[in-house]
């Protein structure tokens, strides 16, 4: 067993001193402290003062485990058929590819136009702010307003998701752009190079990579966006067929059915994304 | 004093990276392993306290078997053996008397712990490390503001604050700059020294093996080499060592 | 790989070429499957806009619409908030569990993976849908549906901060003789702390714009509102909660970018 472990050092002789801190008051601490206090404040007032429609909570989760198990274990197509899903299916995700390379395509240019490191302070801002407007406003509502000027459908549906790609992609391309090294500019800068020379010989080799890791990233929320504004806008697709299942005919086996192709979907994007970033990496 | 004996281990079948190593260490003493990279370096120093589970063999602590302990014991033996790791380990947002004082936790309840409740002995002790180590002007300071030599010494406090009879060092000056660099040595050496320690440091710098260790271990692909006094480490001996001539390094 | 130079920068520029076309290629053929048509899409911008400067502006008349914005905006970004607080309290635990330094054994890790991807992609339609069948319209709904989709987004991001932030100090700890929960409340939770944090700020801004989706399909908060004027062709008071939307975003990212200043 383990003996007197305590007497290898002998304990120095120090006078009493009074109570020793550990730490002393810093901003950071107070910071995190007073946040997380208002966050845990603020949903224990929301809990508490949550609407629930006078429905009895526990009889509606036996309804939800039901729902669930109709779902997820029972999945079947319904009256759409397999074929017609898939058709639906693929043109969603043609949809979320075909808003992700105009968001990439904008979304690069004006990135180099915003990037501090390269352009005008004031254009730059400019931009910047604009993007953050844009930004803010949720895709589905970008959706409804298109839709009223170009009709319910695919234009409307293109240019919501769109939008909010362009907005997204220039400010996480952006931030790439800002964070390369000085020097690899300054170094094709005095060579005399035009702008857009530079642009294209100098920076996007240095941030290929996490422009294509970033695009992916993008391509992935489109997949879910272009559901979501095929539902509630009725733009289509694979997303208006589960609204119409879950939320018209109630046919939650045809909901699960579609939830599984979802799902499948959004794995296979994942898994081509790894593949991509590593060939892009290991260049 | 600390005996190995037949240590194995291997991480991948027939693909030994320990055979049979065997070494002896007394209180007191300053031991260097050196070895080319992927030795088995990091390996043994790990097996000491088990953060590795080693395949065979016997690890005796003043005569009590570390590998065949269990978890509570294993606690007990860990907290008797402090680490001192290259990237230093220490939670950089909290401050330096903190780390130190994590050297304490082995000793106290689990609730104590969770709370980081200290006692006045233990803070008192943790200022006189800080003070032994220079930094005692550093206590309320966040690590992530110190360098890397001055980490470093973070982390040696935070060892000496376990009460250890060994401390392991992997690498502990692959990372800093030379003059940190002997700066750590001596501080390591003195240690052990004066609190009559094992220190076992993993070292790539065979100068800095020869100039501070009193004892020192080459390893090669797994086995043992070389176990003897520093002054007998020769040229001929680093030449089967590293298979090449490093003479240089030497003088 | 031995190769001339010149036959190198050939091949690259080659490759250049092939991912262009590429890339090219599929947006024609995306274009032509959805019959989607690039020149009228982007004169329908500027008329989109022009609209926008017309119809959507709010009116003075339209100030009487903003008491009741108002509320149902502070009511959707408490929701945002309580859902979001209430994921990562379940994600912190389910993630301690999960990750490869502090998980229980490998099989628990790879379940909790699974769990949590599962969770992130099941659409939120699909969440806000199949809730709305059990819950009925109101706010518990939209309060479930976020939290259900924050808690798969929250239990990968933690995992992953854990696995880059604190796995070195674990070691440390682990290796002085402390207990399980003695480094978990010493060395990782400290450490992770200011991420946390960080994602937590971020997802609360999310879970504002998303909630304006699960409240058109569930009929509660600011999406509920938008949907009833966009509707009832109330485009003044429609484009008022727009910019109300825009201006309480715009602040919340605002504030969590100074938290974050201080913190990390
Ligand atoms: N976790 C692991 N899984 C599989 N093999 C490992 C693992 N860790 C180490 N090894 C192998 O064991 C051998 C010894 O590794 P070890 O890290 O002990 O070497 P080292 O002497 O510390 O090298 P270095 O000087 O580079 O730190 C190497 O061949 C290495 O590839
Ligand atoms: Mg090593």
């Amino acid at each position: 067993m383990i003996n007197s472990e305590e007497n290898i050092i002998q304990k120095p002789k120090t006078p009493r001193s009074p109570q020793i801190k550990l730490h002393e008051q810093s901003l950071s601490r107070t910071m995190i402290f007073i946040v997380f206090g208002s966050l845990i404040l603020i949903t224990g007032y929301t809990l508490t003062h949550l609407d629930t429609a006078g429905v009895h909570v526990d009889e509606a989760f036996k309804g939800l485990a039901i729902t669930l198990n109709q779902m997820f274990l029972q999945p079947n197509a319904g009256s759409d058929g397999v074929p017609l899903l898939l058709q639906a299916l693929a043109s969603t995700v043609m949809l979320s590819i075909l808003t992700t390379i105009i968001g990439a395509v904008f979304g690069f240019l004006f990135a180099v136009l915003a990037s501090k490191n390269l352009t005008n302070a004031y254009l730059g801002a400019g931009i910047r702010v604009a993007m953050a407007i844009v930004r803010a406003i949720p895709t589905i509502i970008w959706a409804l307003i298109f839709s009223i000027v170009c009709g319910l459908g695919t234009t409307a549906a293109v240019l919501g998701l769109s939008f909010h790609s362009i907005a997204y992609l220039t400010k996480a391309y952006s931030e790439s752009i800002e964070g390369i090294d000085k020097s690899t500019i300054e170094s094709l800068k005095v060579t005399g190079a035009k702008f857009w020379v530079v642009v294209f010989q100098a920076i996007w080799p240095t941030i290929v990579a996490s422009l294509v890791s970033w695009t992916f990233i993008r391509l992935e929320i489109n997949f879910a966006n272009a559901i979501a504004v095929g539902a509630a806008a009725g733009a289509g697709g694979i997303g208006y067929q589960l609204f119409v299942a879950s939320g018209m005919s109630f046919d939650f086996h045809e909901t699960g059915f579609i939830v599984y192709l979802v799902i499948l979907v959004t794995f296979a994007l994942e898994f081509i994304a790894v593949k991509i970033r590593q060939i892009y990496l290991n260049r | 004093m600390l005996e190995v004996k037949n240590l194995q281990k291997s991480y991948e079948k027939d693909r030994p990276a320990l055979t049979d190593i065997s070494f002896d260490i007394k209180p007191g003493t300053f031991v260097a392993i050196i070895g080319p990279s992927g030795a088995g370096k990091t390996t043994i120093l790990r097996s000491l306290n088990q953060l590795i589970k080693d395949d065979d063999g016997q690890i005796l602590l003043d005569g009590n078997d570390i590998r065949t302990a269990n978890k509570t014991q294993l606690r007990k033996y860990r907290r008797q053996i402090g680490m001192v790791f290259q990237n230093y380990n220490l939670v950089e947002r909290l401050t330096v008397i903190e780390n130190v004082l994590h050297g304490r936790l082995g000793y106290k309840s689990t609730l104590a712990g969770v709370f980081g409740r200290y006692t006045q002995e233990e803070k008192e002790e943790a200022m006189s490390l800080l003070k032994k180590v220079g930094l005692e002007k550093f206590a309320l300071k966040r690590c992530s503001e110190l360098s890397g030599g001055q980490k470093q010494r973070v982390g040696i406090a935070r060892s000496l604050i376990q009460h250890p009879k060994v401390i392991l060092c992997d690498e502990p000056i692959a990372s800093l700059d030379p003059a940190s660099a002997q700066n750590v040595m001596e501080l390591l050496k003195d240690l052990t020294e004066e609190y009559n320690l094992i220190c076992i440091a993993n070292l790539h710098q065979i100068n800095m093996a020869k100039k501070y260790a009193d004892q020192i271990i080459g390893i090669r692909k797994g086995r043992l080499v070389f176990d003897e006094s520093a002054d007998l480490l020769s040229e001929d001996i680093l030449r089967t060592l590293y298979d090449q001539d490093i003479t240089k390094e030497l003088e | 790989m031995m190769q001339s130079p010149k036959k190198y920068l050939a091949h690259k520029g080659w490759h250049q070429t092939a991912v262009i076309a590429l890339i090219g290629g599929i947006y024609v053929f995306g274009s032509w499957a959805l019959n989607f048509n690039s020149v009228d899409g982007f004169i329908a911008v500027p008329k989109a806009f022009a609209w926008l400067g017309i119809y959507f502006r709010p009116t003075a008349h339209s100030m009487e619409y903003l008491p009741k914005i108002w509320q149902k905006l502070i009511q959707t970004v408490l929701l945002a908030i309580s859902s979001t607080v209430v994921a990562a309290i379940v994600s912190i635990f389910v993630a301690l569990l999960g990750s490869k330094v502090t998980g229980i054994n490998s099989f628990v890790q790879t379940i909790v993976r699974g769990v949590a991807s599962f969770f992130r992609n099941i659409p939120l339609v699909a969440w806000s849908m199949i809730l709305l069948f059990s819950f009925k319209q109101s706010d518990f709904t939209g309060f479930l549906a976020l939290l259900l989709m924050s808690i798969g987004y929250l239990i990968r991001a933690f995992m992953e901060i854990i696995e880059d932030e604190a796995s070195e100090t674990m070691l440390a700890l682990k290796a002085t003789g402390a207990s399980y929960f003695q480094v978990i409340f010493q060395a990782v939770l400290p450490q992770i702390l200011p991420s946390i944090l960080s994602w937590i700020l971020y997802m609360i801004e999310n879970n504002v714009r998303d909630a304006t989706l699960v409240g058109i399909l569930t009929g509660t908060g600011i999406g509920f509102i938008f949907d009833i004027y966009y509707k009832s062709f109330r485009f003044d008071a429609a484009g008022m909660t727009v910019l109300a939307i825009i201006i309480v975003v715009i602040a919340l990212e605002t504030i969590s970018n100074q938290i974050r200043r201080v913190i990390l």
